[in-house]
């Protein structure tokens, strides 16, 4: 009933944030006096870059195809929107966007190949793409390489740091720790049981998240469990969880495995309700796998929530919907690369040029107002400050903000005392 | 003169085709971005042109090429990561002068089978010896026990999952899923840059024609007959006297050492490896390029092996979203239409038609690509 009711409300109510929005990248332009004239082609394009004087062409770089697709069409999805939105609004220094799509097909070679098409035939001036760390780890030589700038949209493990990428999502001491400091304070726990992916990002998470549990919070880890990728049976892990009885299960399992997981933890019992479980690779893009029944009261650290209540995310939620079908939902990816053609853009009017070079050096203080998640800016390293969020799984799917930073956590790709 | 103990005329021809093909026309009309992609498909040739050895003449159908493929490739991998991993590129880490992503996984020392790596001649010995031992020991497992046919494709595969499982696994030592990803160097020699990337090609194109001509000798031999024999009626060749478990070990590893030496290759001329290359979907994907262009033609498979890889990159290119879909309709339609490929096509259409044209006296110069003996199923 209440949805009926929001819905007439929202119309024009959206046109007007809609309208807000597009005036808050403006405002930044202003003192550029950007409005006047494009400028030429010849100032803001030195290293030949496939910029005309109408236009601009930059790449985008997911699996369409394969297994991450299902993880990756958020993204995709979201990039273009934002681009369809930065051309209603005159587009970038004067010239449209265009873009081209290409297809990592889940399968890394393959996404080298792809990047390396796009900066060398293509010449486009940034690639929006990437989802796995493996991915992102065979286009990176690349990217150094070419010297092409690319928006990566997913919380990873860090360790890393290039002039050649700007990570729009979180690395892992900005998801983990201040997630692990509120669930210690709120439920007073001691005892942490971890389960992970077997592979790179849930094995530094998990190694940051014992750093961070033993030294700082003086609790105790009584188990660490691994899967294989694509894993279907917990059960063992299961009845080691209930033989330990763990203050706080925290999990970083990824991708179908999930599915599995949270039935079998329902099945075995463990009511999430009573037994608190904080999760940093579940968002609402895997509940929709899962189902809202089965993972009901699970905790999850992320930056976005689809239900957050700023009025960005009010503007951005329908918008999203509007273009790619009422039934869609947006993980914390989805919304991180969202902002990655925002940020370039700004960027690039910051640097007053396209050259990579440029917006490289001219990326460290960016900030996007208009963000979904609320205001974020680009750091000296490369990420993004943004704020810690906790949230609890409703039967819907969606999740209900629990726990916010007050602050910007500062990322820190490399944190000393982690390692 | 012609009739040698290599080729016949027409396949010498075939094979300065090829050659010029490669050596001449390609590298005239691409650019090096393009090249290099063609360098790419053809580390998949070498693993072809073992197939049409051990698939198309010793009827031996292996569904776990990629294990080869990838054990020369991680060899290559290996020797190339450590050299990118030198002190002072990995003065970042907690242990310097290991592989990054040892680091990452709390590993403090290099591990004992990682250090003959430091060592070119052992990396290019280990290339060739470890695939071709381990070959060696899973067909002499299976092939003296006479298990063949269906049981033993079935065998390769499942040793394609377990080699995935394997490295995903030991991610410590293997790199994991994300694979060895940044090699920089061969020897000091920057193996990145443009110029770098056209003497790989050559280099490569050079050792695809050596590999070429080994396969020739295979068949015009002795050897290569009796894999035929034996394909078409293996008890005929076992009751004349003949060990045909040693015959098929001996295609098995041929085809194991080609694979291993493209994926060599990729790794030099791509700049990493990846288990993506060692399960069984890749694996069979190599089969598909031979089956393609034709199992009972060595010319064949290797330009099955650069059309559909350049149908892949090209349809994805322009289809991102369909791609997969004109792939697929392509093997359906080639297998359907031409169960021999693009060397049947060209064997049973082109060929006689350019044998009229200049009236030759010989309808066909050669029998392998002969429809009627290609129609006998691989030996079951």
């Amino acid at each position: 009933m209440s949805d009926e009711a929001n819905k007439g409300l929202l119309s024009p109510l959206r046109r007007k944030l809609l309208m807000g929005m597009a005036a808050v990248p403006a405002i930044t332009m202003l003192p550029r006096a950007s409005f006047a004239q494009a400028p030429a082609t010849s100032a803001v394009n030195t290293t030949g870059l496939a910029v005309t004087d109408t236009e601009v062409t930059v790449g985008i770089l997911h699996s369409a195809t394969g297994t991450m697709a299902i993880s990756e069409t958020g993204s995709i999805e979201a990039e273009k929107l934002a681009i369809e939105q930065i051309n209603a609004m005159g587009g970038v220094l004067g010239r449209k966007i265009k873009f081209i799509q290409e297809d990592g097909a889940s399968d890394w070679p393959t996404f080298a190949e792809k990047a390396k098409k796009l900066l060398v035939n293509d010449k486009v001036a940034a690639i929006m793409g990437c989802w796995t760390s493996a991915s992102r780890k065979a286009v990176l030589p690349v990217m150094e390489q070419y010297n092409g700038m690319l928006y990566y949209p997913t919380f990873y493990e860090g360790l890393e740091q290039s002039k050649n990428v700007i990570y729009t999502g979180q690395e892992a001491t900005q998801q983990i720790l201040a997630g692990l400091n509120w669930i210690a304070k709120e439920k007073g726990a001691k005892t942490f049981f971890f389960i992970g992916s077997d592979y790179i990002w849930p094995r530094t998470s998990n190694k940051i998240a014992r750093k961070h549990v033993e030294n700082v919070l003086k609790g105790k880890v009584v188990g660490e469990e691994y899967y294989a990728l694509g894993s279907t049976q917990f059960n063992s892990v299961i009845n080691k969880i209930k033989l330990t009885k763990p203050d706080v299960i925290f999990t970083d399992v990824v991708g179908g495995s999930n599915v599995a997981f949270y039935k079998q933890l329902k099945a075995a019992g463990i009511d999430l309700a009573k037994q608190p479980l904080l999760t940093i690779s579940v968002t609402e893009d895997e509940i929709d796998g899962i189902g809202g029944e089965n993972i009901a009261g699970a905790y999850a650290c992320m930056k976005y929530f689809q239900s957050l209540d700023n009025a960005n995310n009010k503007t951005f939620v329908p918008a999203f919907k509007k273009t790619w079908g009422e039934k869609t939902v947006i993980g914390d990816v989805t919304q991180a690369a969202y902002l990655g053609p925002w940020l370039w853009k700004l960027t690039v009017e910051k640097a007053g040029s396209f050259d990579v070079d440029k917006i490289a050096a001219a990326s460290p203080g960016v900030e996007f107002k208009g963000a979904p998640e609320g205001y974020v800016r680009i750091h000296e390293n490369h990420h993004l400050w943004s704020k810690t969020r906790v949230g609890r799984a409703k039967l819907d799917g969606q999740f209900e903000l629990i726990y916010e930073t007050a602050d910007l956590v500062e990322p820190d790709p490399f944190p000393k005392g982690y390692q | 003169m012609t009739d040698n103990r290599f080729f016949n005329r027409s396949e010498l021809i075939g094979i300065l085709v090829l050659a010029v093909f490669l050596v001449v026309v390609l590298p005239l009309s691409l650019d090096v971005f393009r090249l290099n992609l063609v360098a790419k498909y053809l580390t998949y040739a070498f693993v072809a042109l073992g197939l049409v050895i051990c698939w198309g003449y010793g009827g031996i159908l292996s569904l776990g090429q990629g294990v080869f493929f990838g054990l020369g490739g991680y060899c290559m991998a290996m020797f190339l990561k450590l050299e990118a991993s030198s002190v002072e590129n990995t003065k970042i880490q907690s242990t310097p002068g290991i592989p990054d992503f040892m680091d990452w996984n709390q590993i403090t020392a290099l591990p004992f089978f990682w250090k003959p790596f430091n060592s070119l001649t052992f990396t290019i010995a280990a290339i060739i010896l470890v695939p071709g031992i381990f070959a060696l020991i899973i067909g002499t497992a299976m092939f003296k026990r006479r298990v063949g046919g269906t049981y033993f494709a079935i065998i390769t595969q499942a040793v394609a999952a377990i080699m995935t499982i394997l490295i995903v696994g030991q991610q410590g030592y293997t790199g994991g899923i994300n694979g060895m990803t940044d090699l920089r160097t061969l020897k000091g020699w920057d193996i990145r840059p443009d110029h770098a990337k056209i003497v790989l090609y050559f280099f490569e194109v050079g050792c695809l024609l050596v590999c070429i001509m080994i396969a020739q000798f295979v068949r015009h031999s002795k050897l290569g007959r009796i894999l035929v024999a034996m394909r078409e009626k293996e008890d005929r060749v076992r009751f004349s006297g003949y060990s045909v478990a040693n015959f098929k070990i001996f295609a098995f590893c041929i085809a194991a050492v080609f694979a291993a030496i493209g994926g060599a290759m990729f790794a030099l001329n791509v700049g990493f490896m990846s288990p993506s290359f060692v399960g069984i979907v890749p694996s069979i994907e190599m089969v598909i390029y031979t089956a393609v262009g034709g199992r009972l033609s060595i010319l064949g498979a290797i330009y099955g092996t650069l059309l559909v890889n350049f149908a892949k990159t090209s349809l994805s290119e322009t289809f991102p979203e369909l791609w997969l879909f004109g792939l697929g309709g392509l093997f359906i339609a080639v297998v359907l239409a031409f169960p021999n490929g693009l060397a049947g096509i060209w064997g049973d259409y082109v060929q006689p038609r350019i044998d009229r044209l200049i009236a030759s006296r010989k309808s066909k110069p050669d029998g392998w690509t002969d429809s009627s003996v290609a129609d006998g199923a691989p030996a079951e």
